[in-house]
């Protein structure tokens, strides 16, 4: 074995080894990056945008809605805004989606991140079918729930008495004056955000969040008996059992079992 | 001067209509380099964008498909750098870190960092590998182009730091280091025009072997020829900026058109 050949293997080696080490950590500082820049998960999208994780992937950010939206609603997050940077986003409180019937946002963009169809009932744009966030109210600053008259978001709401209603109650505390509360239906708000721009608190007691993080699930478990419709919503589901050490005995079994409960 | 003034009235005036459509709605040309429409119906995109999204499996939509497959013809045929020399902004921020740096004589008091021109095709190929990894475009996500004429119609927020990082590594830290090493932007044009017709041709017969284009030139290699035998400029890295035609008081170098013919 010489001598040269033996050193330029190594040399070999140890340029693969370094070049490896290099790209490594270039992909661990990369992607940590990345992972911090899309981090941020309250951002309001445009209407009819695909789900975060997908619009994420498909928006080129070009800023065609941005430039398509009349009310300069929709901005494209800048460095220092902490959202994913390039995409479209609104702030509600600063100004909501005024709801334009024609949603001028929507066609323009070139690669389906704002999906046409998610808004299109029968060949015809539909806004009230956008689900860009829901509205919360936070019912311990709202005014309304204090027994003060206050119905500013219910009457800036586009679909006044069907995304928010107005729930009445007696107020046990005067014994002679009426709760007129705010209440969103889930299922109907498009997350437009007039509420909030409107809501008359310092900070506003209804925010719209993104349905994704604030919306819950009930599962196949629940089903609404009284509601035939909800029979349609689990007519797919499977049981499932669950094995643990205590289901392999019967049950009289372990209840006469003295053994400690697990 | 001429192919300067050309160079930068194009950047300019790309970036001035991209403000004009945004801030007064006049559609000639909307958007940003990312994507755009020219005249409200051509659709124009970034193919280097696209190839990421479709690594991160998106789905590509027809508008986005031949918006890319026309840029990407565009600078097929008249040189893939000629973005970089003639279209991209962050071209007046290094160039102008890199004539600074010129007049002031860094690189005579500076040891050479080393870098390799190869980084940004390891670059190139990263994005790719992180885009398809995590589902998301990975240079797209913190491109300091993109925050520039991005920035500049729609607002810059925090991206003049992003901007000025690159103005102080080119100064400070490596003579042309983030067009001629970094960008992988600028790598994917480069092997988009690997076989473009637009070409800076050398005379050998009228050089002087004063070396003045070698000191201008951006991407040095590309220039192997000259003084030694007259040929044409082939390799993908030349930006067709034409600093090097500019400096030359001998009309050793031209544009002309390449021929395929008698390549040997």
């Amino acid at each position: 074995m010489s001598k040269e050949k033996f050193s330029s293997r190594r040399k070999f080696l140890l340029t693969t080894a370094r070049a490896a080490g290099l790209a490594g950590i270039g992909a661990l500082v990369w992607s940590s990056m990345l992972e911090e820049s899309v981090a941020h998960s309250l951002i309001l999208r445009p209407p009819g945008a695909l789900p975060e994780e997908d619009f994420l992937k498909t928006c080129i950010k070009c800023g065609l809605c941005v430039s398509a939206c009349p009310y300069d609603t929709l901005k494209l997050a800048a460095p220092g805004d902490h959202k994913p940077m390039g995409t479209p986003f609104f702030d509600a409180r600063d100004i909501p989606c005024y709801m334009c019937t024609d949603i001028p946002c929507v066609p323009v963009c070139p690669t389906g991140a704002l999906d046409e169809q998610s808004v299109t009932t029968d060949g015809e744009l539909d806004i009230n079918l956008s689900r860009m966030g829901v509205a919360v109210i936070d019912s311990s600053a709202c005014v309304a729930f204090w027994g003060i008259q206050c119905d500013a978001c219910h009457r800036a709401c586009p679909l006044i008495d069907e995304a928010i209603i107005i729930e009445y109650d007696k107020n046990e505390r005067t014994g002679k004056h009426a709760f007129l509360t705010p209440v969103v239906v889930n299922d109907v708000c498009t997350g437009c955000g007039m509420c909030e721009h409107a809501c008359i608190t310092e900070k506003a007691a209804i925010t719209i969040i993104p349905r994704e993080v604030v919306l819950g699930h009930a599962g196949s478990h629940y089903v609404k008996g009284w509601d035939e419709k909800d029979q349609e919503r689990v007519k797919d589901a499977t049981g499932a059992t669950t094995h643990t050490e205590l289901s392999k005995k019967s049950v009289l079994d372990n209840l006469n079992d003295d053994s400690e409960f697990y | 001067m001429r192919y300067l003034i050309s160079r930068r009235i194009t950047q300019i005036t790309v970036m001035a209509l991209y403000i004009a459509a945004h801030v007064w709605g006049l559609k000639i040309l909307e958007g940003n380099l990312s994507s755009s429409v020219l005249l409200g119906t051509v659709p124009l995109s970034d193919p280097y964008a696209v190839l990421q999204m479709f690594v991160a499996g998106s789905v590509i939509t027809t508008d986005v498909l031949i918006g890319a497959t026309l840029i990407a013809l565009f600078y097929g045929v008249v040189g893939g750098r000629m973005f970089c020399s003639w279209v991209c902004p962050i071209n007046m921020v290094t160039d102008a870190a890199n004539w600074l740096r010129r007049k002031l004589g860094i690189s005579h008091v500076q040891k050479r960092v080393y870098m390799s021109r190869n980084l940004r095709f390891w670059i190139l190929g990263m994005s790719l590998v992180l885009s398809f990894a995590m589902g998301l475009t990975a240079f797209e996500l913190v491109s300091p182009i993109s925050m520039l004429h991005r920035g500049l119609v729609f607002g810059m927020g925090f991206g003049f730091s992003a901007i000025l990082i690159i103005f102080f590594f080119d100064l400070f830290v490596h003579e042309n280091g983030w067009c001629g090493y970094v960008c992988p932007l600028g790598g994917f044009y480069s092997l988009v025009g690997k076989f473009s017709l637009i070409r800076v041709k050398h005379n050998v017969d009228n050089c002087t072997e004063c070396m003045k284009c070698k000191v201008v030139c951006p991407e040095k290699e590309v220039l192997h020829m000259v003084a030694k035998h007259s040929a044409t400029v082939t390799m993908g890295a030349c930006t067709n900026c034409a600093r090097c035609i500019e400096v030359c008081d001998d009309d050793a170098l031209n544009f002309s058109i390449r021929n395929f013919v008698d390549k040997k």
